[in-house]
């Protein structure tokens, strides 16, 4: 692999140790993709700082201790704790401390401590054409696709790595080939449900099972397909299958110069759609809700605020923010609290005992959340849009009188 | 990366994303829709037709080999980074190998697999 010559000072050591064993392992990943040589990042976001066990705290610690420090703006993604709503956490206290330790060892490195899964909705959010490197597998689909910037799937470890060095390997989503729609999705959408948000999620669960790790144009959907029915979308498709970017003809930027000409194309009908979100989804009583997965944007909770006005939940109900966003609407986040609501900031109701013991499903508007859940907290799932959510959590039994209806 | 694994073949039908896919305490695949779910690839030599899922997977897949339960080896259809780092990060820290081989399920004909440096 090319390596200049700043690049090989730092694998020999003169830039300190941390960055040398970082580009280490980036050298060594970079040739297990075939990168002919590395490319200068503006920016990383990383994903390490949630605490899967020893492995991550030990090589953070190791890293913070060796003197790491970043060298591109670096946000954090959520962690296995709210911090600023503690009382919240239910889990073990020994596995709580380490993810605290881990937690600070990134911040120790210079990493911002933003803990949201969603930094495309930070102010600094990355523009078109930025190079940069993150973790988050749905941050990265909304980076590539939504952004226009360019970023591979890096993984827990990695993302430090580049972060540490300010490089990554030149290859894939960073280079035009990579970007290159190989596959057409063709959706059928019934004119019902043009409007419906969870049409994004099943077009989104739909695209991973169908795309793996392909680039796929997704034709069918229209200007109704804001920033976050888009997130919706690659959050799904980041989870049922390996997207890490998707073009949506006539809406995301690059739909034009990178859909052309791709090797096959697939129809999915409406019939499809509906299969595939009733794939996911159990049975049984309505026992909590939880919304915000990734994260609610500020426009989010102002609308879902609007449907909670005046009214009050039957069941438990979460909605998962960043605390950048939280900050900036602390009155729509009163008045989901005077309806029932729990806020949770930092971290997801997925990711951390948080829920408690749920008597029956818990409905949700996020494909993800219905993905991971099952196996992460051990609940049942039951799909709806965020305005049947709303009128479910208020009657206490399942309404659904969208796409599922 | 380099390295030779040897064990019993576990062939997944679908890509496995470690993270909320697979537990590191036992080495078993727990996600509710996959095929293979209830399967052990601990001490396995695994093949996967391409990654899913989270980018935590390279912590899961690091915990597992510090833990002693991961595959003794993965092969995967397509290049991914989230496993190979995770692998590389693994054998840094405690010098245990889970070697990666990026090739295709036709090499795949016996029991055993050798893999070698890609």
């Amino acid at each position: 692999m090319y390596l200049t010559e700043d690049e090989k000072a730092m694998l020999g050591g003169e830039a300190g140790e941390a960055i040398r064993i970082a580009m280490d392992l980036l050298v060594e990943a970079a040739a297990a993709m075939d990168a002919p040589r590395l490319l200068e990042i503006s920016g990383a976001h990383i994903d390490g700082c949630l605490y899967h066990g020893r492995a991550g705290l030990d090589f953070a610690t190791a890293l913070a201790t060796a003197g790491g420090r970043v060298v591109v703006p670096t946000t954090l993604n959520v962690s296995s704790l709210d911090l600023l709503h503690p009382e919240l956490y239910r889990g073990d206290r020994g596995e709580a401390e380490a993810s605290r330790q881990l937690m600070t060892a990134y911040e120790d490195m210079g990493c911002r401590p933003t803990w949201t899964c969603a930094p495309y909705q930070l102010p600094e959010r990355p523009g078109f054409g930025e190079q940069v490197a993150w973790g988050e597998s749905n941050a990265i689909v909304f980076a590539n696709s939504v952004l226009g910037a360019r970023t591979n799937r890096y993984g827990d470890f990695l993302d430090i790595c580049c972060a540490l060095t300010g490089r990554a390997p030149a290859t894939g989503l960073h280079t035009d080939a990579g970007r290159r729609a190989t596959l057409v999705l063709d959706i059928e959408v019934p004119e019902a449900w043009k409007d419906d948000d969870l049409l994004y999620v099943a077009v989104g669960l739909a695209l991973g099972q169908i795309a793996g790790t392909e680039v796929a144009l997704i034709e069918g959907l229209d200007g109704r397909a804001g920033e976050d029915r888009l997130k919706a979308l690659g959050a799904a498709a980041a989870s049922s299958g390996a997207v890490g970017m998707f073009h949506v003809s006539n809406v995301t930027p690059e739909a034009e110069t990178f859909g052309g000409e791709p090797d096959r194309r697939v129809r999915v009908t409406g019939r499809e759609l509906i299969a595939t979100l009733r794939s996911l989804a159990g049975d049984g009583q309505l026992g909590a809700v939880s919304l915000g997965t990734p994260h609610a944007s500020a426009a989010e909770i102002e609308e879902l605020a609007i449907l909670c006005a005046g009214r009050r939940a039957k069941v438990p109900f979460f909605v998962n923010t960043g605390r950048d966003v939280a900050a900036r609407v602390s009155e729509s986040l009163e008045t989901l609290r005077e309806f029932g609501s729990t806020i949770v900031t930092d971290t997801c109701t997925y990711l951390t005992p948080i829920l408690g013991q749920v008597e029956g499903v818990v409905m949700t508007n996020s494909g993800k959340w219905a993905y991971y859940a099952p196996a992460n907290i051990g609940v049942d799932v039951a799909f709806g849009n965020t305005k049947d959510c709303v009128e479910s959590a208020v009657v206490g039994e399942i309404v659904n009188t969208g796409l599922l209806g | 990366m380099a390295g030779i694994a040897s064990g019993p073949l576990v062939v997944l039908d679908e890509g496995l994303s470690f993270w909320g896919g697979f537990d590191p305490v036992d080495g078993v695949v727990i996600d509710r829709s996959h095929p293979q779910r209830g399967v052990s690839l601990s001490g396995k030599v695994v093949f996967m037709p391409h990654g899913r899922g989270s980018s935590s997977s390279s912590s899961v897949l690091a915990e597992a080999m510090r833990l002693g339960t991961a595959p003794a080896g993965i092969v995967l259809g397509e290049p991914d980074s989230i496993l190979v780092i995770g692998s590389l990060v693994a054998r840094w820290l405690y010098g245990v190998a889970c070697p990666i081989y990026v090739g295709c399920a036709g090499e795949l004909g016996r029991g055993h697999v050798e893999l070698g440096t890609t």
